[in-house]
């Protein structure tokens, strides 16, 4: 039987491209398994338009956008790699020109927004502007989110933070929109990150807990211990990395002997300084209201 | 009748590209290439701590993370005043990590984003066999939802259907190669893209023997697929695409700042010991040294102030002039003692060629008497696409090597301070070419941060003395057969890699002097 067709938009703002580069990564599936085959028995994922990777370039390629935003209306994923550029009307990022004009990315991704099924804001900059709003936010980039809520658009937007986003992250969401439809509030932690991966303090699964228990922190990179002088944010950061490793369970980032950098969370470049340790008055978590799509600073206490 | 064309967007490569051509009489005559999006990295580190530079930059591109991570630390290095003092497990992981890269950054080039210029997906449609792979994509392709691989140019795609079959099996299977040697850069790195282990002073991962084991396994099936697939895939290209041997010649003025450190006592970048040399060459293969201060960037034809047009990078400001009428990129137009050079593999292997490496030498020596050409003849599309490959090759080899020397138990980083007052200079090769960092601190914070990209390079527009870029060059005088289908143009362009995620300066304002090429 001829499978379904979840048609898919992977459209790229302000980003490095690195998150499409981590999917890529996928181990099971393969990446092969997940643009060809059925990635979900019943469904495969139609995925017509992904400026890293299609065939298509220049105005065959934009008018996938546009007839893809007219004939699927409704029943596209789109998916949003980066944060968007606001700053003086759109003309820090542009995707194709109209007439000769360069189409501004806000322009762009309001247009496919408003009409998808859901919109997945991929990576750390697409979920809570990442990098490129790292102050003093040159662009005015922010998250999709908070971008959407601003134009008064309602369609649902699933987080998936990560600096990169780890592929499993990704495919997992993916797999939950495909097998059992859009995300119910519950399963969303008050972030908008699926609880499933994002649900655990990284600081609680590390396999270098005992130390900080017994109180023996590295002072130096390469030496035993736990990290948190180094700087280690792993104590207010939510994510499975401990459980579920990076590269196909090559490594991750604290077994790798570096602290953890927070990169799952918004506003983790601003925060203190990376390799400073996190002080009390530091030690702060930042949540995105759901309601207000705001952001707001709460102290962090060890539970 | 000029016939401009404007291809936006220009996929398949890092970043947000547009590129125009102005053909008349089926030959180009003019070309600008722009990028399309600005995130002001240089802004965002100002005031920062030094030490969170090599974590930053690499979010600059998600392809080439490492080589902004191995810049930064040396930049930070020489302004720790630690550059003599990194420790030899230090300078190995370092050269593991960057080189680990390079194999998945060709090998995703060649096969996953220029390929589909020159290979029918298609063809899998009248597969025949048991190829598991190609089953599922005949399969992908007879239930007619063709997205990613539809729509495309049209035309002139020359392999037979078997080899074209081929290339499609080998595009499927170097997705998994490409993502073995991320594991393999994980392994020392903790993660990747946007590795975790390199820092100013060394890295953080220590060497251990299952660690070695891993890497060295992972290293062997790489290296198998390069000289049994990937080379001979591009022996396979040059066969049936001959005439690219003569399309997209560009400047003829090569720049590498060599990469990969064997040594780790000379604090002075362009006299340390490297594996592919430092300098520069020219089409005649006349060699030269690389002088840092010689580096320069222009702003005529950029959209910014021109109060430093023609300044080093440690003085060349980046103020935004949006609406600039000499204008026409973002991209600022660095230069080499005023003049235009290309950078990328091509250029890291021809300075060594020049400069008697004798690895080097050996191997292209070899490849250009197989196929019948002269070094003059890899300043060409299929130049580039062979440098590359002989260059994830020799890095291949010589990564062999590097990983054996690792000593566990021996110290991975030194210590430092990080200084009230300092400037540093980090030079290195990302895959795609030279990769300058430099900065200046402050009160213990940074002052100054500038990078000078690859792709600011290669993509560069017009300077103050009009001269074009090298993709720019090698664009102009090109025979299009096609305007609808311009695969010359994208074939030249993809052939240096572009990287615009890099070319931090690029931006593309509203309302542009576009008018200035409007010729229908």
């Amino acid at each position: 039987m001829k499978p379904k067709e979840q048609p898919v938009i992977w459209f790229q703002t302000a980003s490095c491209s690195g998150c499409s580069v981590s999917v890529l990564n996928t181990v099971s599936p393969s990446i092969k398994n997940v643009l060809v085959d059925e990635v979900v028995p019943g469904t495969h994922v139609n995925l017509r338009f992904h400026p890293t990777v299609m065939a298509g370039q220049g105005e065959p390629a934009l008018e996938v956008l546009e007839e893809t935003a007219v004939h699927k209306k409704g029943k596209y994923v789109l998916v949003v790699e980066g944060a968007i550029p606001t700053g003086e009307e759109g003309a820090f990022g542009s995707v194709g020109e109209r007439e000769e004009t360069p189409i501004p990315m806000t322009e762009q991704v309001e247009n496919l927004a408003r009409d998808a099924l859901a919109v997945v804001a991929l990576g750390s900059c697409a979920a809570y502007g990442g990098i490129p709003a790292a102050a003093p936010n040159p662009t005015r980039a922010m998250g999709v989110q908070e971008f959407l809520a601003a134009r008064d658009l309602k369609t649902p937007v699933i987080n998936v933070p990560g600096c990169p986003t780890h592929p499993d992250w990704f495919v997992g969401t993916l797999s939950h929109l495909l097998l059992f439809g859009p995300f119910q509030p519950e399963e969303l932690d008050e972030i908008g990150r699926p609880k499933a991966f994002y649900g655990k303090l990284i600081h609680d699964n590390c396999p270098r807990r005992a130390y900080f228990e017994v109180g023996k922190f590295a002072k130096h990179f390469g030496e035993e211990g736990c990290l948190y002088e180094l700087g280690c944010r792993g104590p207010i950061t939510y994510a499975d990395c401990p459980l579920r490793h990076w590269n196909g369970g090559a490594n991750w980032c604290i077994d790798s002997g570096s602290p953890c950098i927070g990169c799952v969370e918004p506003d983790f470049f601003d925060l203190v300084p990376l390799y400073e340790r996190l002080g009390e008055e530091s030690i702060l978590v930042l949540r995105r209201d759901a309601e207000t799509s705001k952001l707001r600073v709460g102290r962090w206490e060890a539970e | 009748m000029p016939i401009r064309v404007s291809i936006d967007p220009l996929t398949r490569i890092e970043g947000h590209l547009k590129i125009e051509a102005v053909v008349e009489n089926g030959e180009v005559k003019e070309a600008h290439s722009s990028g399309t999006l600005f995130r002001g990295f240089e802004i965002i580190l100002q005031g920062r701590d030094p030490r969170d530079a090599q974590r930053i930059t690499q979010r600059v591109c998600g392809v080439c993370p490492a080589a902004h991570a191995t810049a930064a630390a040396l930049n930070l290095d020489s302004a720790f005043g630690i550059a003599d003092r990194v420790p030899d497990n230090g300078r190995l992981i370092r050269n593991l990590i960057l080189g680990s890269n390079y194999l998945q950054s060709h090998i995703l080039h060649f096969y996953h984003l220029a390929a589909l210029d020159f290979v029918d997906v298609t063809a899998v449609a009248d597969y025949e066999g048991d190829d598991p792979n190609l089953n599922s994509l005949k399969r992908f392709l007879a239930r007619g939802e063709l997205g990613p691989f539809v729509p495309r140019y049209e035309g002139d795609y020359r392999l037979s259907p078997k080899a074209n079959r081929e290339a499609v099996a080998h595009y499927v299977q170097a997705l998994e190669m490409r993502r073995k040697a991320h594991e393999m850069l994980a392994i020392f790195g903790g993660k990747m893209p946007h590795n975790m282990g390199i820092m100013p002073g060394g890295v953080t991962e220590n060497p251990t023997v299952d660690k070695i084991t891993a890497f060295l396994w992972r290293l062997n099936e790489l290296h198998t697929f390069i000289d049994q697939v990937y080379i001979p895939d591009i022996l396979a290209l040059a066969q049936a695409y001959p005439d690219y041997w003569e399309i997209g010649a560009g400047c003829g003025n090569l720049l590498s700042y060599g990469v990969f450190d064997l040594e780790g006592k000379e604090p002075d970048l362009t006299k340390r010991q490297r594996f592919y040399q430092q300098g520069t060459v020219s089409r005649h293969l006349q060699p030269g040294d690389l002088v840092p201060d010689q580096i320069t960037e222009y702003v005529r034809h950029s959209w910014f102030s021109e109060e430093t047009s023609g300044q080093h990078p440690s003085q060349s400001e980046t103020l935004p002039r949006p609406g600039k009428p000499e204008g026409y990129s973002w991209i600022k137009a660095p230069r080499y003692n005023g003049q235009v050079y290309e950078v990328g593999p091509l250029a890291r292997i021809l300075v060594s060629y020049a400069k008697g490496n004798e690895r080097v030498k050996e191997l292209v020596d070899g490849v250009l008497s197989a196929v019948g050409a002269t070094p003059q003849a890899l300043f060409s599309v299929l130049g580039r696409h062979a440098a590359r490959a002989l260059d994830c090759k020799l890095v291949a080899e010589a990564m062999a090597e590097w990983v054996l020397a690792l000593k566990p138990g021996e110290p991975v980083c030194a210590d430092y301070e990080v200084p009230e007052e300092a400037q540093g200079m980090g030079l290195v090769e990302a895959p795609r070419g030279a990769l300058g960092h430099w900065m200046e601190i402050r009160e213990g914070k940074i002052a100054y941060y500038q990078l000078v990209v690859s792709t600011s390079w290669n993509a560069s527009p017009q300077d103050d003395q009009g001269q074009p870029g090298p993709i720019e060059q090698a664009i102009i005088g090109t025979k299009v057969r096609d305007e609808a289908n311009p695969f010359e143009i994208v074939r030249i362009v993809r052939s240096f890699d572009p990287c615009l995620a890099c070319a931090v300066h690029v931006m593309t304002p509203q309302g542009n002097t576009l008018g200035k090429y409007r010729v229908a």
